[in-house]
């Protein structure tokens, strides 16, 4: 089927000095982080900016770089840098689509380069920075990058004419070359020295869509030839001169500190090189990774446990549910009294979530006495520069931070803890030092997504719809310690709340609160794939559903009725409803079909669950209809891999996935005990667009944005079990205790005979 | 003083026998391609070939290997199986991440050497112990089809609606 756009947008004109702002498409987006300063100084532009001179001469000195992406040398690929980083989204692709489009080469013309730390030449205005996250990057480049292509193109062509005494507007561009009629034509690399003396373009003619030679296609990865040879280097590949290996050990009870270390063992051991130690925890130096386990393994650590030594995962629960029910709020939307009606409530639990990037976390430092060079894969490359700068006392400008391919991110590469930590670490030793955490290490010391407590409720019509929708969720704020300026005035934290200030139903009135809640010190909460709208849409999609079975109404046609105001919304429920056959054939006793809707990041969503529970109460997936509407899409193929891979990693999560306390330490280890989804356990996951010309939306975290609430509305709709807590109890599915008693038994007789 | 044969060459290495062989082939003779996911087993990140098997490395003592011939995902692509999964890979676009891939890879290779027409059960059984936490599993199973048939499975299941589907 066709992907062309049925409605393009018009050529666009772009002045000079305009300010490629992030729209706000209907959604708030929460990740709104300019916060304290009020406004973005210097952030990404298509033209060069003071910061630029320096930023090329490091990267090879080219003589043309007409701005913070573009290079071309004198002979050689044409090299783009890019803005977002790559953990899996498919953004260096899109990226280079979106220059090379407009630049006029194909993509096997190009080669790809992290950027270098740089708020002021890599910085998306709406994170105040250099930020992977949120779903931001094709929001927040679509415009920049085609225009920075379109400059280079410019003086590309302005260098020819100037050479060859021709009207540019004579000269054609295709493939990296310059052609004029005449018969003349130059490639970019021979233009190159004559372009970079050229003073930039006022106004440049974007591409109309029309003509797109690649934006809007399916197009192929451009990292994907090197990462099916093992070529491609990761965080954890680099290997540089001299350099040791170590593995760290945090005191487990979080917040707990380090009080001794006996090592007079592992200093024995071959291979083991140093024994260092931090406030927190403790690493072993290897001549290898195995001598520094070997050593671990050897050490008697003493641990001061501290506040947290007898938590527990229930006293977490007991303590978020009462502020959920009693906890004073922030307002975060008020339509005044509540109408009289039947009032209706219910109240939903999500768990604490870890990231468990398939990559554990790494970062290799070396510290001079007037450098520190780092190699990590981070999502905020500007943030860790910083924080190395602040331990090691040396001025911004002596950290060298080269950024590598992330093996996942999924928000853990927001932070910069394990950065810190290895800054502090490499501090003490002479030689280059990279600290690789264990997954064990990796999931103990992770920084989890808060579990959450919410109270809903509705008044409802005579015809079972709300007329008021009521909403009062408790939970840590992430945004709080990321982004304290982006917090309210009157302290809400926007992220907490998304997705059901504003829903895509028509319901006249509505009450929502966010009760900060606090965790314990330790307990770090951080970002994840989608945080407020993952958490929210479990929560009012499910509550939606319960609301169509007390009206007695199918799911499909209650939410059609709340969306007769919204089209786009409404185009992927139906698109979705249309593909999966909704209301066609009977389906078998115990499997369920579940909707789920939303427009999370600024996309709209419908995802189409089909689930059997066994009698036993086991969850088997059996296909999954995805429709979306992005707007404007870059690269087709990758937005099918992001929704195909979101929707999985949001019901590996619904289905597996939970931390839990016991003495303050995270009980999961690794991934015996944190199970996730695997291919045995995958659905075929079909994803359809409705395509037109909007703006473009967000991608990376709709799918998982939505996946639960579809997964539980299934699980409903199969056995009538409603779940109101993450992840699936199977114990509550189980269909009679016969069900349970029929396979001990068919087991039994096994048993007996080895006995 | 272990020799080794990686990828044919002859690899000799002073290291403790009860060394992983992942560590060995990562951190001493330098082939990174291999990758660390968990170190018990449980993720396939770290999937080489012994004689063709595929086998978990970073539970596999060095000392227990003897002179069989291990390969690794620098090399797979030189046998018929490696080069047909690969391509397959690059033409299905299976890749995001790609941090679990080379394991993948690697089962997929040897899944395929063994079981030229794999079924859906025996994708599910061999590939099964290889995780992806991008969830690259559809394509996965399509490339593995489309390596094995040569026919084109999928570039994408995405398909499009007019705009007169919001009806």
């Amino acid at each position: 089927m066709s992907t062309e756009f049925l409605t393009p947008e018009p050529t666009e004109s772009i002045d000079l000095q305009r300010r490629n702002v992030l729209k706000h498409s209907g959604l708030a987006i929460a990740f709104l982080w300019l916060g304290g300063t009020g406004a973005a100084s210097a952030m990404i532009s298509a033209r060069r900016q003071p910061a630029d001179t320096a930023a090329a001469m490091a990267d090879g000195n080219p003589p043309f770089a007409p701005n913070a992406f573009i290079r071309i040398d004198s002979e050689g690929p044409v090299r783009l840098v890019m803005p977002s980083v790559e953990m899996g989204q498919s953004i260096y692709t899109g990226c280079s689509m979106l220059l090379a489009e407009e630049l006029g080469v194909g993509l096997d013309q190009i080669k790809v380069e992290h950027s270098p730390p740089s708020d002021e030449l890599y910085g998306i205005p709406a994170l105040g920075g250099q930020i992977t996250g949120g779903s931001t990057s094709t929001r927040a480049t679509w415009s920049v990058l085609r225009e920075a292509g379109a400059v280079a193109r410019s003086m590309l062509v302005s260098a020819a004419a100037l050479k060859w005494h021709v009207d540019p507007s004579t000269c054609t561009v295709d493939r990296g070359v310059v052609h004029h009629p005449s018969g003349r034509s130059a490639t970019f690399n021979e233009l190159a020295e004559v372009a970079g003396r050229l003073p930039m373009p006022d106004k440049v003619q974007l591409t109309d869509p029309t003509d797109f030679k690649l934006i809007g296609k399916p197009i192929r990865r451009v990292d994907a030839a090197d990462k099916i040879k093992g070529a491609t280097q990761f965080g954890l590949d680099v290997r540089v001169p001299g350099m040791k290996v170590a593995t760290v050990k945090a005191c487990p009870t979080l917040a707990g500190k380090l009080v001794s270390v006996d090592d007079k063992a592992a200093r024995k051991l071959p291979g083991v090189v140093d024994v260092l130690r931090l406030d927190n925890a403790v690493a072993v130096v290897g001549e290898h990774f195995w001598a520094a386990k070997k050593g671990m393994d050897a050490l008697v650590i003493e641990w001061d446990r501290g506040v947290n030594a007898k938590l527990t995962t229930q006293q977490l629960r007991d303590a978020i549910a009462d502020s959920a029910r009693n906890g004073k709020g922030i307002v975060a939307r008020d339509d005044g009294e509540r109408p009289q009606g039947t009032l209706v409530q219910s109240e939903y639990q999500s768990p604490m979530l870890a990231h468990a990037t398939m990559e554990p976390l790494n970062c290799t430092v070396h510290v001079t006495h007037d450098q520190c060079e780092i190699w990590t894969g981070t999502q905020v490359p500007m943030r860790a520069a910083q924080e190395a700068a602040k331990i090691t006392g040396l001025p911004i400008e002596k950290i060298v931070l080269h950024n590598q391919y992330l093996g996942g991110g999924f928000g853990r590469r927001l932070e910069t803890d394990w950065v810190e930590q290895a800054v502090a670490l490499a501090k003490q030793v002479p030689y280059p030092l990279k600290v690789v955490w264990t997954r064990e290490e990796d999931i103990g010391q992770d920084h989890m997504r808060p579990m959450y407590h919410d109270v809903v409720s509705a008044v409802l019509d005579a015809n079972g719809h709300p007329v008021w929708f009521g909403y009062r969720t408790s939970g840590g704020s992430v945004l709080a310690r990321f982004a304290p300026g982006a917090m309210g005035k009157d302290g809400l934290d926007s992220d907490a709340v998304e997705c059901v200030v504003e829903m895509p139903y028509d319901i006249p009135k509505a009450h929502v609160e966010w009760i900060r809640h606090n965790m314990p010190p330790g307990f770090i909460v951080g970002w994840w794939r989608g945080v407020g709208p993952t958490h929210n849409l479990f929560v009012v999609e499910s509550f939606i559903d319960e609301l169509a079975s007390h009206a007695k109404k199918d799911p499909l046609e209650f939410r059609r009725a709340m969306l007769q105001k919204n089209p786009r919304a409404l185009g992927v429920l139906n698109l979705a409803a249309e593909k999966i056959g909704w209301g066609g054939q009977a389906l078998p006793a115990r499997v369920g079909r579940g909707i789920a809707l939303g427009s999370p990041f600024g996309s709209h969503v419908c995802v189409i669950v089909e689930a059997e529970v066994t009698p036993q109460g086991e969850v088997r997936l059996r296909k999954v209809v995805a429709a979306i509407d992005v707007g404007m899409a870059v690269n087709t193929s990758s937005i099918e891999a992001q929704v195909q891979g979101g929707v999985l990693f949001g019901l590996s999560a619904a289905l597996y996935s939970e931390l839990t306390i016991k003495d303050g330490a995270v009980e999961q280890s690794n991934f015996n005990n944190y199970r996730v989804l695997r291919i045995n356990e995958t659905p075929v996951v079909e994803v359809h667009r409705v395509v037109n010309a909007e703006a473009p939306g967000g991608m990376g975290e709709v799918g998982t944005a939505i996946a639960a609430p579809a997964l539980t509305n299934a699980i409903f709709a199969a056995t009538g079990v409603r779940l109101y807590k993450l992840p699936v109890d199977r114990k509550l599915l189980v269909q009679s205790p016969d069900a349970l008693k029929s396979v001990v038994s068919t087991a039994a007789p096994e048993r007996k005979e080895i006995a | 003083m272990l020799s080794l044969s990686v990828n044919g060459q002859s690899y000799p290495v002073d290291v403790p026998d009860d060394m992983p062989l992942l560590w060995v082939l990562r951190d001493v003779i330098g082939l990174t391609g291999t990758k660390f996911g968990c170190g018990i087993a449980q993720c396939g990140a770290c999937t080489v070939h012994l004689d063709g098997q595929a086998v978990r490395s970073c539970v596999l003592p060095v000392g227990a290997i003897g002179n069989r011939a291990i390969t690794t995902i620098e090399a797979v692509g030189n046998t018929p199986t490696g080069q047909k999964i690969q391509q397959a890979w690059l033409d299905v676009d299976v890749v995001q991440c790609g941090y679990c891939q080379s394991g993948q890879i690697m089962s997929a290779a040897a899944l395929l050497a063994h079981t030229p027409n794999p079924s859906d059960d025996d994708i599910d059984a061999a590939m099964s112990g290889n995780l992806c936490r991008c969830a690259t599993y559809v394509r996965i199973r399509a490339a593995i089809k489309q390596a094995a048939t040569g026919k084109i499975e999928i570039l994408q299941t995405i398909g499009s609606a007019p705009e007169g589907a919001a009806s």
